[in-house]
């Protein structure tokens, strides 16, 4: 069981920086007008935020801390550990979180390391991070959290290419004796591998003369073995099975209610599964931000973007109770229970 | 559960524009512009209101709402 508490640390900060080219489904000619309807309407995707070839994760994970370290004036010297959670890091190796210590001019007192996780990587980075900090024996930490799932993505790929958006996060934390508790419920299940994976490129199955062949999987699914390949409906019913049991676990180990809290911040990973979850949570809407409309899926990136895009007025100025949920690619998932106290959050940058 | 009810919040959930065109021996697959999302709309529907799980091969091995039903049904019994 993976349910714990970490004590003594504060998040200070959050950022998120998206590409300015923005894609609307409405323009998705591989279906036609009235399957672009519906899958806007059901999803609730619309628009979704695409980088440029030449830009990677970590570029838009370069402009999120840095706007965030102006603004919470953090010395960078002060920083100890810097965790990088992607599954688009620029390179096999080394990992992505070394090569951002040095753009960020952070010391080389700093550890660094990354965490290959998905859709539930925010909960994980900040399970991680507020571990290592709770002893008070490292002081600050930046955990940078996002992906370019679409370059990934097949066009021809209709359960795919209209869902995800690209976005990389910075959060700051520290250790800090009066903060509240936190809280974690943690899970895992590898033998939904295949729900969502990219098969080729590792070390199981390395690129080989088959691996760009395309190939029409399904009615409007022509995909190759270094796309991402995404199976909707196991998708679907992972989320409904585990994502309510997971944050009643969690309300239920803190001794708390849905009443004691704010917002309920998703994962953003499709409207009629999120609007799912929500009426078996019994939350209403006014506790359930969304950001689905204007950036798609943005995988690890979600929570934080959407705490930045939708809640950033009362977090920068309140105390605010939440309980975030993500779930995906593993298939991995995750609730967090955790008090912000007028953090940081500037607006969010565009690059 | 009787099957007419389940027609009847068949339609609405699919927003379907002739309910009346739907009975037990429709083919679900072939109504006008059924997608994938047609597909995820009837998981969600069963699941919230029969508290039940659809699964992908459940939909490959049912042709008509008769056999949606009858899958559905079978669930509730388990």
């Amino acid at each position: 069981m993976s349910i714990f508490t970490t004590y003594h640390v504060a998040v200070r900060g959050i950022s998120a920086a998206v590409p300015q080219q923005q894609v609307s489904n409405r323009d998705y000619e591989w279906i036609s007008p009235s399957e672009r309807e519906m899958l806007i309407k059901t999803t609730g995707i619309e628009l979704r935020r695409v980088a440029a070839p030449d830009v990677a994760t970590s570029d838009m994970g370069l402009a999120a801390a840095e706007a965030l370290l102006v603004a919470a004036d953090w010395d960078k010297e002060s920083i100890d550990v810097l965790i990088w959670v992607s599954q688009s890091p620029d390179y096999h190796l080394p990992a992505t979180a070394i090569i951002l210590q040095n753009r960020l001019q952070l010391p080389k007192s700093c550890m660094a390391f990354d965490l290959n996780l998905g859709c539930s990587g925010y909960v994980y980075g900040l399970s991680v991070m507020t571990s290592l900090l709770q002893s008070g024996q490292l002081k600050r930490g930046i955990l940078i959290v996002g992906d370019k799932s679409t370059s990934g993505l097949s066009y021809r790929d209709k359960s795919t290419y209209p869902l995800f958006g690209d976005c990389c996060t910075a959060t700051l934390l520290e250790f800090s004796p009066d903060a509240p508790p936190i809280y974690f419920n943690m899970q895992s299940d590898g033998s939904g591998k295949d729900a969502i994976i990219i098969p080729d490129g590792g070390i199981r199955n390395p690129l080989s003369d088959i691996t760009f062949v395309e190939a029409e999987y399904a009615e409007g699914i022509v995909r190759h073995r270094k796309n991402l390949w995404l199976d909707g409906m196991a998708v679907f019913n992972f989320a409904l099975r585990e994502v309510v049991p997971n944050a009643n676990a969690l309300m239920s180990y803190i001794g708390t209610t849905i009443n004691d809290y704010d917002y309920f911040v998703f994962h953003q990973a499709n409207k009629l599964m999120n609007e799912s979850i929500r009426k078996k949570l019994k939350l209403p809407v006014e506790k359930v931000p969304y950001t689905l409309a204007d950036y798609g899926n943005t995988s690890s990136a979600s929570i934080p973007l959407t705490i930045v895009a939708r809640l950033r007025e009362a977090v920068q100025t309140q105390s605010v109770r939440m309980v975030c949920a993500a779930f995906g690619v593993g298939l991995s998932w995750g609730s967090v229970a955790l008090q912000t106290d007028a953090i940081v959050c500037p607006p969010i940058v565009e690059i | 559960m009787n099957i007419k009810t389940f027609i009847d919040q068949l339609a609405v959930e699919l927003e379907i524009d002739k309910p009346e065109s739907l009975s037990p021996d429709t083919s679900f697959r072939e109504m006008d512009d059924w997608s994938s999302m047609h597909a995820l709309i009837l998981i969600a529907f069963v699941d919230a209101e029969y508290n039940v799980t659809l699964t992908g091969d459940d939909l490959r091995r049912a042709t008509t709402v008769q056999d949606l039903y009858d899958i559905v049904s079978a669930k509730i019994a388990v």
